[in-house]
């Protein structure tokens, strides 16, 4: 049963098979039971859980049951939820009970979802690999010796090893798909805007962008169906008609025109990566697609451009947490300002810390425009260079991450080398356009291969429509780690 | 490029982040890994591009002035570190 879709979990509540407290209760056991292993969430509230759950069974019951009512669902520790504790991974928020929730928690809420706990994730989402966490890292599921990847680990390892049906996450940078690639499962960033940001802790405003993670494109269709809306406390949401992403996900592939980057299958990535990205296409192929090649020619700029703009948007957006409304204060200070410099320096830690001064020194006087506002121009040239590749093809296609899993510690000391493993991602957000990660196979030590999926912009429901009909032949999907077997 | 100890102290300064010595070394050579991967961005001539602050190129939308928040002074505040008499407390700024 762990393994059903959202879909099955919905017809076997709405038949009377199982009530949502009884599948909730089965959810929370194995999550308990796996949790010390795993680390996969910060906060577990069985009664809270259970309760909801039980609200749900009122619903179901009633008749009035929607597409998710009564299915646990796993929220990202970045999501503002009333009443739970709202960490976002960080000692700076480690007694914040928050007294509101995110646009994306209520309309989980008023679909009747069960919230089943609060995931791990890298400190204010900065990471790749779940390592920056003040609560520990994420263990992957399929090697407790590799990293889950980052930010949103907690969520990728709770899916993947089967503790929760679907989880949400975040991706200002590749922080869903990274993660979902690293763990062997499915996850989705849509375009930016279309996801309300309000409730959710900010890191870089103008690239976070929320999303969900599930099993397959099918679940991932129906959760964003939930997630996705317009929402007048988010500046940046755009207003548009509500979809319906699950619509496309039968229509046959025949025609589609997948473009394959150039710049994407070089010497970066690893053989056994390339292997399964390349099997995946060929896949494709007979499924009717064609490829053709394209170019992205500014690709290698995204690295930089990013430790630019995302660490000045984040000194920026870090800067509200100085110790006096919410969140840390130093026990013991001299004034005002060391209030802030000793809450701070005590309650970030060393990667937060390393981005705020990066942010801080390029948005300082006499440094502004040699990088911050070169940054927003060459932001320009690699979305041009998307806009000119999607006029002769439909999709793209490569690579999610240039390798698999990581060993824990690996790269933990070297922030350059961990900011190259998202090389393949990051040009995603910088761009705005909507990106996703499927399971195409495992590579070096049986460690998951994901395959980069990137549409253009609002293309979500023809993205779940490719990633459905190859996940209706192939079963990579459905696959579950060997210690979280039932 | 490579960035000096005292600007190190600046910026940590300016960021309100307290910095030991030993960190303050620490930070300057990973900082100055990541400022030699950004350094990239200045092979390319930008002269004739314009800068971009949102994916879509979006403007700000209006609303009408009108209140649509509702007091919740107490529970806010029930988890700030310290209040008293409905006010935040800080260390005295004026003498």
């Amino acid at each position: 049963m762990l393994n059903s879709s959202l879909k099955q979990f919905s017809t076997l509540l709405a038949a009377k098979k199982i009530s949502s407290a009884e599948l909730t209760g089965e959810f929370l056991k194995r999550s308990q039971a796996l949790n010390p292993g795993y680390n996969a969430f910060i906060t577990i509230n069985e009664e809270t859980s259970l309760n909801q759950a039980r609200a749900a069974d009122m619903i179901i019951a009633s008749g009035g049951a929607r597409p998710l009512t009564g299915i646990p669902i796993a929220q990202k520790d970045i999501f503002c939820t009333k009443g739970w504790l709202t960490t976002c991974g960080s000692k700076m928020l480690s007694n914040f009970i928050s007294p509101y929730d995110a646009a994306v928690v209520e309309r989980f809420n008023a679909a009747g979802a069960v919230n089943i706990g609060k995931t791990n994730m890298d400190e204010f989402a900065m990471g790749s690999s779940n390592e920056t966490s003040y609560y520990g890292p994420v263990r992957n599921p399929w090697d407790t010796t590799a990293v889950p990847g980052g930010s949103s680990g907690g969520s990728a390892c709770a899916v993947a090893a089967r503790m929760a049906p679907a989880a949400t996450g975040t991706d200002t940078g590749g922080s869903i798909r990274q993660p979902a690639a690293l763990c062997g499962i499915s996850g989705i960033k849509p375009t930016y805007g279309l996801v309300s940001r309000y409730g959710m802790v900010a890191f870089a405003s103008s690239l976070d962008q929320g999303g969900p993670m599930a099993k397959s494109a099918e679940d991932l269709a129906l959760m964003l169906n939930v997630m996705a809306g317009f929402d007048t406390r988010d500046s940046t949401s755009l207003q548009r008609e509500a979809e319906d992403y699950v619509r496309e996900l039968e229509k046959p592939l025949a025609g589609l025109r997948i473009g394959l980057p150039k710049e994407y299958f070089v010497k970066e990535i690893n053989d056994d990566v390339a292997r399964a990205v390349e099997a995946a296409i060929a896949e494709y192929r007979k499924l009717g697609a064609k490829t053709v090649e394209v170019s992205l020619p500014n690709t290698k700029l995204s690295v930089p451009v990013y430790y630019v703009l995302a660490p000045a948007e984040a000194s920026s957006n870090l800067s509200r947490f100085d110790g006096v409304r919410y969140g840390y204060r130093a026990p013991k200070y001299i004034d005002l300002d060391d209030m802030y410099r000793k809450s701070r320096a005590q309650a970030f830690g060393a990667e937060v810390k390393r981005r705020i001064l990066i942010g801080t020194y390029v948005l300082s006087h006499g440094y502004y425009d040699a990088y911050y506002i070169q940054a927003q121009k060459l932001r320009r040239l690699i979305a041009l260079d998307f806009a000119e590749a999607f006029k002769q093809c439909d999709i793209i296609m490569g690579p999610t991450s240039p390798t698999v899993a990581f060993d824990l510690g690996e790269k933990s000391s070297d922030p350059v080398q961990m900011y190259l493993s998202d090389a393949y991602t990051i040009s995603v957000n910088l761009a705005g356009l909507p990106g996703m990660s499927i399971p195409v196979g495992f590579g070096d030590k049986n460690r998951p291969v994901g395959l980069h999926i990137v549409g253009n912009y609002f293309t979500e429901a023809q993205m779940l429509n490719v990633a459905h009909q190859y996940q209706r032949v192939t079963d990579w999907h459905m696959q579950m780690p060997a210690g979280s077997q039932e | 490029m490579s960035l000096s100890l005292d600007e190190v102290k600046r910026i940590a300064n300016l960021a309100r982040i307290e910095v030991g010595e030993e960190e303050a070394s620490a930070a300057l050579a990973q900082l100055s890994g990541i400022f030699d991967l950004i350094q990239q961005m200045q092979a390319v001539d930008t002269s004739a591009i314009k800068p971009v602050s949102h994916a879509q190129d979006l403007m700000q939308r209006l609303r009408p002035d009108i209140v649509t928040e509702v007091d919740q002074r107490e529970l806010f505040q029930s988890i700030a570190p310290q209040v008293e008499a409905g006010l935040y407390l800080v260390p005295k700024v004026i003498e």
